[in-house]
């Protein structure tokens, strides 16, 4: 059907409610990428049998990322009139319990994570209650999803419908208020209007450089030329983040509703999804919302019988980190090698083809409809001064909850790594949290209590990014964090420039060498010298911003570096170079199975027999390769790392 | 034309030129490998680093990629401009020790000691060779192959540059003279793409003066009769 009025709308709106709130049971099993990692597949298909099988009357769906990454498979149950229940850890073997004794008005208590008694709808502003009626037994202690620490302070407006929609079905985007914005935009707004709109609501841009999206929108309408183009940069390359996937994934349309608004602000009737061809699921998903799309007049010729025009191409990117760079995007659009050019004249004005271009992010296009729904001054309440509204990140690493979390600009990273996060695990210290991606800073203790917005992050040595956040203890080393940094940056340098491509090869040279016993004192200016002419020196950002690992680890742990040098001693014990193992003699009880462990044959001993009494063990340290496996194997704590 | 300053002293140039070419002709040195003029400016060897300000920012900038404007001040000789070229040539110079330019430059700036492991590659990866034959002579026969420090200027696949005409644009281009060009009798080659090809003998003199594969190409490309390079350039004209 052809959506040419509100009521035409409207009524794929109803549509989507009855099969987002369908009279029967559904059940929904979150089937994004980390879903599906950790067998969400196998779930859905082992309660699809057992639906089939027992012809149960229950609805099965599927939907993208509810953020609790870790947790996954999660799947939730709804059922009119109940709370709404997720599972976590779901498991094949016990899909069929878990379906069974939801149908005897029970839940099964090992694997509840929490309930949930309303949902928000951000985009028209309305909580949805559920009016529960009737509760399942064995929900006694079940928390409140808005209860429990990893969600209590998020606020999800990018990610409003990831976990809750399925992602294939335009009319389930459509019944949360998906393609109202858009209606409103086309009728009720001048372009000019719309961009006063994004640019009152201060909305940044979330690929990490922060330009404020208005100004960049109004530069490009008021461009010179016939053609322009409206991009959107999904070429999320930061090593542990996917908050862009997430997004694609579990809610395309929202990418794709803001794209169609933004190219009518801008005056532009092409489109095109620069998406890393490393993310599959995301592309099917596009694929799919951008048929849907166009089968229903929402993306295409005379969109809602407005007269304007627009389509959207997808292009599927080559890998490199490099091509999220602007330029280096546009060159490999236009089928030429991902370099960066000097932009004196902005994409804006002479991007794509040489026409005025406009790039923003997935999560800045997935925030529009949101803005242009709710209004600038909502908007532009949540956050801090220069940051407003909500932010993604991926937070990984040494936490007790990783996921996806969607923060309000402004939290502290306290609030983001305790909170949120839930802590460190195994009762180890916090060292540092690195925000920004590769090329982010690494943030020590002591500025834990920073709020997180564009500008305070920038002025500790740091970045957004486009929102990936590595949690490290104590174990780990910040030489070490910053040879893998270098590492990757060296690879993933385009190579054009001198200062870019020979500065990161040497920063991860030097790098090298202090963590594995050569370092020299000097270096440690050599290293502050080389940041220095790779960040001033370099044509794009990616030069501009790859020496921050080894800035601000020098900046906030000089002294694991002099260490390093100094004393060839690695404090965290990681770097194998510097480690000395020793078997303590008086802790040593001559089991013998350090000696049965080790792989070079380095440590000798009299192992002790029933009858005989044997000799403590030892290391010889021309032998050793440092493999750890001894200190592993030991279980009296005799063997010492130094 | 567009006035503007170059260490306080008062240039023109024209709009959408370059202030490196500016700099170049109004005498002042400014240092660079990757810039020729028969071809678009590219801000790869980062040599030719000035400090550009405008509307009240002073920003570090490659004088080749930064376009000519009115007001601006250029400044070429600042103590930032000096420090990062010389960590930039000593960059080059650990990278390729061997290269004579190189060092003459280095000297010239006064970096006399690598404190880098020395490498014992020989070009510069400036891509003005690559971009001479896709710009000028349109054969579009080498590129860079691999990104980061894997870089390199190699012919195709490490084979032979099927597309290249040994025409030498590549060769006279070289700021490093690493690409050499060989004759002996009958076959032109170009040694580092690999590309040996057969040449035409003037039918007045006698020498061989072209590869037919190159002759053949600019035949076709400007529609010339048959027998147009059945006679070298010199006993043309």
């Amino acid at each position: 059907m052809k959506i040419q009025t509100k009521s035409d709308l409207e009524k794929m709106r109803e549509a989507g409610l009855k099969t987002l709130y369908p009279k029967t049971t559904k059940i929904s099993v979150g089937m994004a990428t980390c879903g599906l990692s950790t067998g969400a597949g196998k779930v859905y298909e082992a309660i699809q049998k057992e639906v089939e099988k027992g012809k149960l009357p229950i609805r099965l769906s599927q939907t993208g990322c509810i953020g609790f990454c870790q947790r996954e498979p999660v799947v939730d149950i709804l059922e009119q009139g109940k709370p709404r229940i997720f599972y976590q850890g779901v498991t094949p073997e016990r899909s069929s319990e878990l379906v069974h004794q939801w149908l005897e008005n029970k839940v099964v208590e090992d694997l509840l994570l929490c309930k949930m008694e309303r949902e928000d709808w951000i985009v028209d502003g309305e909580s949805k209650d559920y009016s529960i009626l009737k509760i399942p037994d064995g929900m006694d202690g079940t928390h409140h999803y808005h209860q429990i620490p990893f969600y209590s302070k998020q606020l999800k407006i990018a990610l409003r419908n990831c976990g809750f929609i399925n992602p294939d079905n335009i009319e389930e985007y459509a019944a949360r208020g998906g393609y109202l914005s858009l209606y409103k935009a086309l009728f009720d707004m001048k372009p000019e209007a719309i961009i006063e709109e994004v640019k009152r609501s201060g909305l940044r841009g979330r690929g990490g450089a922060g330009f404020l999206t208005g100004n960049k929108w109004e530069s490009c309408r008021k461009a010179k030329g016939d053609r322009k183009f409206v991009l959107c940069n999904a070429d999320e390359g930061d090593p542990g983040a996917y908050m862009d996937r997430s997004v694609l994934e579990g809610d395309p349309h929202s990418v794709i509703e803001g794209m169609i608004i933004g190219a009518y602000a801008i005056g532009a009737h092409e489109g095109f999804i620069y998406v890393r061809d490393e993310y599959p699921l995301a592309i099917q998903k596009l694929r799919i919302a951008l048929a849907e799309a166009e089968k229903t007049g929402l993306l295409g010729d005379n969109i809602l019988g407005s007269g304007f025009s627009f389509k959207i191409n997808l292009f599927r990117g080559g890998g490199a980190f490099v091509c999220g760079e602007s330029t280096a995007l546009m060159a490999s659009i236009e089928g030429k090698v991902g370099e960066p050019r000097a932009k004196h004249i902005h994409t804006t004005e002479s991007g794509l083809w040489d026409e005025p271009s406009n790039l923003n992010n997935v999560e800045t296009w997935n925030n529009v409809p949101v803005i242009i729904s709710r209004g600038a001054d909502w908007f532009s309440k949540i956050g801090t001064e220069g940051s407003k509204g909500t932010k993604v990140f991926s937070i990984v690493g040494k936490v007790n909850n990783t996921g996806l979390v969607e923060v309000p600009m402004g939290i502290t990273l306290r609030e983001i790594v305790y909170e949120v996060g839930g802590g460190i695990p195994d009762g180890k210290k916090f060292k540092a949290v690195q925000t920004g991606g590769p090329s982010g800073g690494c943030i020590p203790e002591s500025l834990l209590d920073l709020p997180v917005d564009f500008d305070r992050l920038t002025e500790v040595g740091s970045m957004m990014g486009s929102g990936g956040m590595i949690v490290m203890d104590e174990s780990t080393c910040m030489v070490d964090v910053a040879k893998y940094f270098m590492d990757f940056l060296k690879d993933e340098s385009c190579g054009k420039c001198t200062s870019c491509r020979e500065g990161t090869k040497r920063m991860h040279e030097i790098l090298t060498d202090i963590t594995e016993g050569r370092g020299t004192i000097d270096q440690i200016t050599l290293l502050e010298e080389l940041g220095w002419v790779t960040a001033e020196a370099s044509l794009c950002q990616l030069g501009g911003t790859a020496p921050n690992p080894v800035l601000s680890t020098l900046r906030y742990f000089r002294e694991e570096y002099e260490e390093h040098i100094l004393h060839k001693r690695c404090p965290a014990k990681v770097c194998r170079a510097l480690l000395q193992y020793r078997i303590l003699p008086d802790v040593c009880t001559s089991c013998g199975r350090c000696a049965k462990v080790c792989p070079a044959e380095a440590i000798t001993g009299k192992q002790r027999t029933k009858k005989e009494k044997g000799k403590p063990f030892k290391i010889n340290p021309q032998k050793c390769i440092k493999c750890g496996m001894c200190f592993e194997a030991c279980k009296f704590k005799a063997v010492e790392v130094k | 034309m567009i006035p503007f300053m170059i260490d306080g002293q008062p240039v023109e140039g024209k709009e959408g030129g370059n202030v490196l070419e500016v700099a170049l002709d109004a005498g002042i040195e400014i240092p660079h490998l990757c810039y020729n003029e028969s071809v678009r400016p590219y801000g790869a060897c980062r040599l030719c680093l000035v400090e550009v300000s405008r509307r009240g920012r002073t920003r570090l900038t490659t004088a080749c990629t930064y376009p000519v404007l009115e007001g601006i001040e250029v400044y070429t000789q600042t103590e930032k401009v000096l420090r990062a070229r010389r960590m930039i040539i000593e960059l080059i110079l650990a990278m390729c020790p061997g290269d004579q330019l190189i060092q003459d430059m280095a000297r010239e700036m006064g970096v006399h000691a690598v404190r880098f492991k020395q490498e014992d590659k020989d070009c510069i990866l400036c891509g003005l060779c690559s971009r001479i034959c896709e710009e000028v002579v349109g054969a579009h026969a080498i590129q860079f192959a691999f990104r980061g420090d894997r870089r390199e200027m190699i012919p195709p696949f490490l084979g032979e540059a099927m597309n290249c005409i040994a025409c030498g644009a590549c060769v006279v281009a070289c700021p490093v003279d690493v690409i050499k060009m060989k004759e002996e009798g009958d076959e032109r080659t170009i040694v580092r793409w690999k590309r040996t090809l057969k040449m035409k003998q003037c039918k007045v003199c006698g020498n061989y003066f072209a590869p037919w594969f190159q002759l053949e190409k600019f035949r076709d490309q400007a529609k010339l009769q048959k027998d147009f390079f059945d006679v070298c350039y010199t006993c043309r004209t």
